[in-house]
């Protein structure tokens, strides 16, 4: 086991983490500020993947396909949030959940009516290609570098956001007393809209991000909300800095685990064994992690209203 | 003696043409297949190719078409609403082992002819096989096997091999082994699965000099996107499943100059094979897959048995099917003792076609009359 594989590991765990953290982000926010669960957040990552893919097909440019996926999705959180989502704020959680959940089938059922069932591709543009050299002998990727980089500037961009701006002090404030500043005379239901539409971009951006490295498909944004959850449990409901710390623990355990396990049971079963039971292993690492944080600090790590 | 028989056989062969036209008439099938996500264009191939036999044979079986989205709660459920409220007499269609497992089993006990277009697994050939199950495909150890054999042929000496970690993945690595021998490296990973960015770490990081994976659909896109975009430089290997003529599509120049190995290829030579190609791109404007060759086999087979016997009649019936009197478009096929297919597995190469796309192109054969390794436990 090399260091150089150790390395680039890391840094895969790294990509995973700032674009678990691009999608928990959003969910938390939401989460924190409304007190809304919202499981269409992985239709809204969906929706910015198709957006880009079909953009940038059109265009022929991925950076305008980029552009239009993240503000599509955008948009679209916008007008769900003024047309469904304002109206769950008052109900209890499981309200919420159906009406999300319904979201979440309209969303799917809408898009393999529009795009076909069969999955988009998206071409990794020119300049991204291949890969670079890094010391310590590891050669990455350059575009799941660029991708690295782009979550880096999120999560700096989202802290400046929000200790920094008058908006950002009025998301602090929603999340601490929620009815006392709208009594203060904010406009309430102006704030909501933009921070669902924050969340909504930040989700449409991941998912043309990852579109590249994958397949464009209805489905997609699932197995993505799932893990989302997961970040946002660990962290502590409420808390960026929870979704970011939380982020970055859940792509690496994941990536890790994914290919550490495998070896480490290697030593004590022979190899067939010991790919299979690592492997199924491997997949349950993260819950076993949230398992464990949860048996440790019952409200994640960074609890928003501690 | 002899002229009893052959006055048996006439007085069936009357018997069967008179009964042939109603079997048709009223025979139900169910088809219960993928037809969305990232497995789609294996299901939607399966269809468009079992649709066009039984739309060139004229006949009117009713074929009741379902989407499993490769769930297998769902597939089990379609299973028993095809059974009991829309009475079938015949199913088809399933993609994906695990959903083959979750389903088939119970149904055959029960009865039911299944006829599998695509999944083979192991435990289906072997102590599990039934009387009521015919495998019109491959048992699923089939193409890895002769991959296997001519990787070793070919004189690489350290393959790293991958798989998804469900039936079919298994039983890949284990017919790759069965004719390989010992790998370099070897990894599962989940089903579904869309980032392969650490498993192509350990790849770079291992001493491998060749890398042979089964991923099939929207798993093998995403892992050849991402396996160029890393620079690993090492040659790939698989079954069809990682090259079908979707995945090429998506993929590019990137998989030119690729080997794989396949039941069937759309250039080969046979009337049944090229009338098959003509009209499936003359209908469907696209060059088909191998899960499109199988679909139409499927059919055809079943049609074949429907002209002789009604479900009803289910010795006949069986009979009818295990004697494949039918034109396959790979070639000759026979089913072993175990209902699967004992057939020639050909070698095919990534080439630009015509139209300066990468296509498949026959380049010979790297086992001939393959028999599943299973077949000896099966007791039925």
């Amino acid at each position: 086991m090399s260091i150089a594989l150790v390395l680039e590991q890391l840094l895969n765990g790294v990509q995973l983490g700032v674009m678990l953290f691009t999608m928990a982000s959003g969910l938390t926010l939401v989460f924190g500020v409304m007190g809304l669960i919202n499981l269409s957040h992985g239709s809204l990552y969906m929706m910015g993947a198709f957006i880009c893919a079909y953009v940038a097909g059109i265009t022929g440019s991925f950076w305008v396909g980029l552009l239009a996926g993240a503000l599509g999705a955008g948009v679209m959180g916008a007008i769900i949030e003024l047309v469904v989502i304002r109206r769950l704020y008052d109900r209890d959680h499981l309200d919420q959940v159906l009406a999300t959940f319904a979201l979440i089938l309209i969303f799917s059922e809408g898009t393999s009516w529009i795009f076909g069932a069969s999955p988009l591709w998206l071409d990794m543009p020119d300049l991204l290609g291949g890969s670079v050299s890094l010391p310590g002998g590891v050669t990455y990727p350059l575009y799941r570098l660029m991708i690295i980089l782009v979550g880096i500037l999120i999560a700096i961009g989202l802290y400046l956001l929000i200790s920094r701006t008058r908006i950002g002090m009025r998301i602090r404030a929603g999340e601490n007393d929620r009815e006392m500043i709208g009594a203060l005379g904010v406009n309430i239901s102006a704030l909501y809209t933009f921070v669902f539409a924050v969340g909504a971009v930040l989700a449409g951006l991941a998912g043309s991000l990852l579109g590249v490295l994958q397949s464009v498909q209805v489905g997609m944004g699932e197995p993505m909300l799932i893990l989302a959850f997961v970040v946002i449990v660990i962290g502590g409901i409420g808390s960026i800095k929870g979704a970011l710390v939380g982020a970055l623990l859940v792509g690496v355990v994941d990536t890790m685990g994914r290919i550490f396990l495998p070896s480490l049971f290697s030593l004590i079963l022979d190899n067939a064994d010991a790919t299979s039971v690592g492997s199924a292993l491997a997949s349950m690492l993260i819950y076993l992690l949230m398992a464990v944080v949860l048996a440790v600090k019952p409200k994640g790590l960074f609890p928003a209203n501690a | 003696m002899k002229r009893f028989v052959s006055a048996g056989v006439l007085a069936l062969m009357a018997a069967t043409s008179m009964t042939a036209v109603s079997a048709l008439a009223e025979t139900k099938v169910g088809m219960i297949t993928t037809l969305s996500g990232g497995g789609s264009h294996l299901g939607i191939d399966v269809r468009d190719g079992f649709m066009l036999a039984i739309e060139q044979s004229k006949s009117d079986v009713e074929v009741i078409i379902r989407d499993d989205a490769r769930k297998p709660e769902l597939a089990k459920s379609l299973a028993n609403e095809m059974l009991q409220k829309e009475k079938v007499d015949i199913l088809t269609g399933i993609i994906w082992s695990n959903l083959a497992m979750a389903v088939i089993p119970e149904v055959v006990r029960d009865g039911t002819i299944y006829l599998s277009p695509n999944a083979g697994p192991s435990a289906l050939a072997g102590k599990l096989c039934n009387e009521n199950y015919f495998n019109v495909a491959w048992q699923n150890n089939n193409l890895h096997e002769a991959m296997g054999a001519y990787m070793k042929k070919e004189g690489l000496k350290a393959p790293f091999i991958i798989a998804p970690n469900y039936p079919a993945g298994v039983d890949a690595l284990t017919g790759f082994k069965s004719y390989y021998g010992d790998v370099e490296g070897e990894l599962f990973t989940k089903l579904g699965q869309t980032d392969y960015a650490a498993e192509i770490a350990q790849i770079k990081a291992s001493k491998a000099d060749s890398v042979f994976f089964f991923l099939p659909g929207g798993m093998g896109i995403s892992f050849m996107k991402q396996y160029g975009g890393a620079e690993v430089g090492l040659p790939v290997f698989g079954p069809a499943f990682s090259f079908d003529e979707v995945i090429l599509g998506a993929v590019g120049d990137a998989a030119i100059g690729v080997k794989n190995t396949s039941q069937w290829a759309h250039d080969m030579d046979n009337a049944a094979n090229v009338a098959f190609v003509k009209s499936f791109k003359e209908k469907y404007g696209r060059t088909p897959t191998l899960y499109a060759s199988q679909g139409f086999d499927t059919a055809n087979l079943m049609l074949s048995a429907l002209a002789k016997a009604a479900p009803s009649d289910a010795e006949a019936f069986r009979a009818a099917l295990k004697a494949a009197e039918f034109e396959s478009v790979r070639g000759a096929f026979k089913f072993g003792s175990n209902n699967h297919p004992i057939q020639n597995i050909y070698i095919r190469e990534v080439v630009a076609g015509a139209d300066g796309k990468p296509t498949n192109k026959l380049a010979g054969i790297a086992i001939e009359n393959l028999q599943d390794a299973y077949a000896s436990e099966c007791k039925m």
